[in-house]
């Protein structure tokens, strides 16, 4: 997973609360066998507007979501993170998320920032007035920048430790690498082996 | 203090234990399939990692494979889709892979046994839940999800809080024609579908140590639709034997070193388990499932049971939404309830041992009218196995389909479905609502039942056959 330190870019205001998984990525895209290519499917169904905001010319190459409150709610899926992340979205900023849905962000380097609903206010209106707009989302100083704006956010220190060295679970593993070689060396010759390589 | 089979095995893969983290657990064998792999290479692939031992993992295919024409292109684009994934992500990084059509390709828990490769004492990791199958070695063998394939195939370990132990004590001998099935969908039955949450089960007593491997894994299999993630037998000579010779067991030197280090394999005298539970062998029948979990289950010889008998509200509620599903009523008796289909397969009772035992039932008898019933050996191995014997032949001239291997109806992920308010009687694990096909109605039964049932079209034991001859001893 790639560490996430600041990110600075242009946002795209969601004017929506309670926005589920079904509504981020509906099921029959679960077929699917890769994490990548869920960029189509990204709000399907609201995509089909063209005045939907995504689909407005000034938004495009926006990294920075701004949604109303409860996104994320709905079934477990990773691959609502996935779909994300593959149109292109660095964080996610809401007055509050799903439970499951903000682990898995967390999981996948997806930083969603939790900030009071009368700052995500002042986001939305920054960038409908000005679409240029850019929003930094810093997360080794815990805040959200932008013009006339300033706002702490709150992120638990090991998930702040994981996403500052961009650590996933088998990153973590890894830096326990020497036990597990020395771990081999002591396993006995007659465990099965699949093939010789 | 001793420590119990679960726990040895356990202590012997900790690679690393550190105050408030979980244990970190080494992995000696992991299976791989096309279902939950494909999210797991890719990864690999995004991270630039590499499979850390490829020594250690081996790929079949099984949910989707079709079981008629297979040497036809696959139909259907999805379920193709998925196969071709599998092969593409095992060539790039060079996964042993057994394919549809090759002679190793079937059941992933079917697979993995016959080959020699899940041994006692070794930690197998699968992403299937039934990967308890692999317990029946004295393996401690248990299912993981798409990120934990990524995790294991990266670094051949995983992250684990230790589980607590459950004996299930089976004391006594099983009445004639009383099967491994009909003994775990008994315990099912007893603990509850959640009964098992949380734990390690460890089968032992004198009927279980009396059993075939091939019945072993019908009992370690269902573990998890007792809600435990890992059901283990310890090691015997029965293991030894049936490893013996078995492609990857080992050999000269290595083999006496292994049964060495086997036969340390048992839970110690004075070890003390978080649960215990008795059941004696001789009071159990045929049993089969009347609802849409395999705890819902009742001896053949009984009734389906009044919702209104149960002091539970939960419990009730969900029997009478399972006797609506199932379109049966309380009272009725369970011999009387019609079948259209009978299916003999799966990672639960598809192995040699099972079809064998459906064979000999169905040998000089036939099929009745109006009923279908599907043969699917757990693997390509097990279907040769059966020609050689000329088990296809009896199933053929009874009127029944002889098909390829794979996992087939147990959920219709392949064309084998149920249709909508179908009834099966099948020797699978699981009942829920839909998993043979949409609005289909499964019975779990053993291969026993499921061929005197596919004789009578009604739910029956060979017992009830006129003719009967001596059910086939298992
Ligand atoms: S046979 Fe059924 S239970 Fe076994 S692996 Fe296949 S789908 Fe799962």
């Amino acid at each position: 997973m790639e560490a996430f330190t600041t990110h600075t870019g242009r946002a795209a205001p969601l004017r929506r609360g309670n926005v589920d998984t079904d509504q981020i990525i509906p099921a029959h895209w679960l077929k699917k066998v890769t994490r990548d290519g869920f960029e189509d499917g990204l709000f399907e169904a609201w995509r089909k507007d063209p005045e939907f905001v995504l689909n407005r010319p000034e938004r495009q190459g926006a990294t920075v979501l701004v949604a109303g409150p409860d996104f994320g709610t709905g079934s477990s899926r990773e691959h609502a993170v996935w779909a994300l992340q593959n149109y292109g979205f660095k964080a996610v900023v809401s007055s509050r998320f799903a439970d499951i849905f903000r682990g898995n962000s967390l999981k996948n380097g997806l930083l969603t920032v939790v900030l009071e609903q009368k700052t995500v206010d002042a986001l939305w209106e920054l960038t409908e007035r000005d679409p240029e707009a850019e929003v930094t989302v810093d997360l080794v100083a815990r805040e959200v920048r932008a013009e006339g704006i300033t706002a702490a956010f709150e992120l638990d220190e090991n998930s702040r430790w994981r996403l500052l060295n961009g650590l996933d679970d088998i990153s973590i593993t890894l830096q326990n690498e020497a036990d597990i070689s020395a771990y081999e060396t002591t396993r006995p010759s007659h465990k099965p082996r699949t093939q010789q390589v | 203090m001793g420590r119990t089979l679960a726990e040895k095995v356990w202590d012997d893969h900790v690679v690393r234990r550190a105050e408030g983290e979980p244990d970190l657990l080494y992995i000696d064998l992991h299976l791989l399939h096309e279902v939950t792999s494909p999210q797991a290479f890719d990864g690999l692939r995004k991270s630039g990692r590499r499979v850390r031992r490829l020594d250690l993992t081996i790929a079949t295919e099984d949910h989707n494979t079709p079981t008629l024409d297979i040497d036809k292109p696959i139909a259907d684009p999805v379920s193709r889709a998925q196969l071709e994934t599998l092969r593409k992500n095992c060539a790039e990084f060079g996964v042993r892979l057994h394919p549809l059509g090759d002679v190793e390709q079937g059941v992933v828990h079917v697979v993995g046994p016959q080959l020699g490769l899940t041994q006692p004492g070794t930690t197998v990791v699968c992403g299937d839940s039934h990967t308890s199958t692999h317990g029946a070695f004295g393996a401690l063998a248990f299912g993981i999800g798409t990120s934990q394939v990524e995790h294991v195939l990266a670094t051949q370990t995983l992250p684990m809080a230790r589980p607590k132990t459950m004996a299930i004590t089976v004391d006594g001998e099983l009445p004639e024609g009383v099967t491994a099935k009909d003994l775990i969908l008994a315990i099912i039955a007893k603990i509850g579908t959640g009964g098992g949450q949380g734990y390690i089960l460890e089968y032992r007593g004198s009927a279980i140590e009396k059993l075939s491997m091939e019945a072993r894994m019908t009992i370690c299999n269902m573990s998890i639709e007792a809600g435990a993630r890992a059901g283990m037998i310890a090691p015997d000579e029965t293991t030894f034997a049936y490893l013996k010779g078995r492609p990857h067991a080992p050999e000269g030197a290595d083999w006496d070193a292994a049964v060495e280090y086997w036969k340390t394999l048992r839970t110690d005298d004075d070890a003390e388990f978080d649960a215990e539970i008795r059941i004696g062998a001789a009071e159990l029948a045929p049993f089969v499932t009347w609802g849409t979990n395999p705890g819902q289950g009742a001896p053949l010889s009984s009734c389906v049971p009044d919702p209104a008998s149960y002091e539970d509200a939960s419990e009730r509620l969900a029997a009478e939404k399972a006797l609506e599903y199932m379109g049966l009523e309380a009272g009725q008796p369970l011999r009387s309830v019609k079948v259209d289909t009978v299916f003999v397969g799966s990672c639960t009772n598809g192995r040699i041992e099972d079809l064998r035992a459906a064979a000999a039932i169905m040998k000089d008898r036939k099929v009745a009218d109006g009923v279908r019933m599907l043969i699917v050996p757990g693997s390509a191995r097990v279907g040769l196995q059966a020609v050689s014997e000329g088990l296809d032949v009896v199933f053929k001239e009874a009127g029944a389909e002889w098909r390829h291997a794979g996992c087939s109806m147990c959920l219709g992920m392949n064309p084998d479905q149920l249709a909508p308010g179908e009834r099966s009687a099948s020797t699978s694990n699981r009942n829920f609502e839909g998993r043979q096909g949409k609005g289909g109605r499964t019975h779990l039964v053993s291969p026993q039942v499921a061929a005197a049932t596919a004789v009578l079209g009604h739910l029956a034991a060979p017992a009830d056959l006129s003719d009967a001859p001596t059910p086939a001893a298992v």
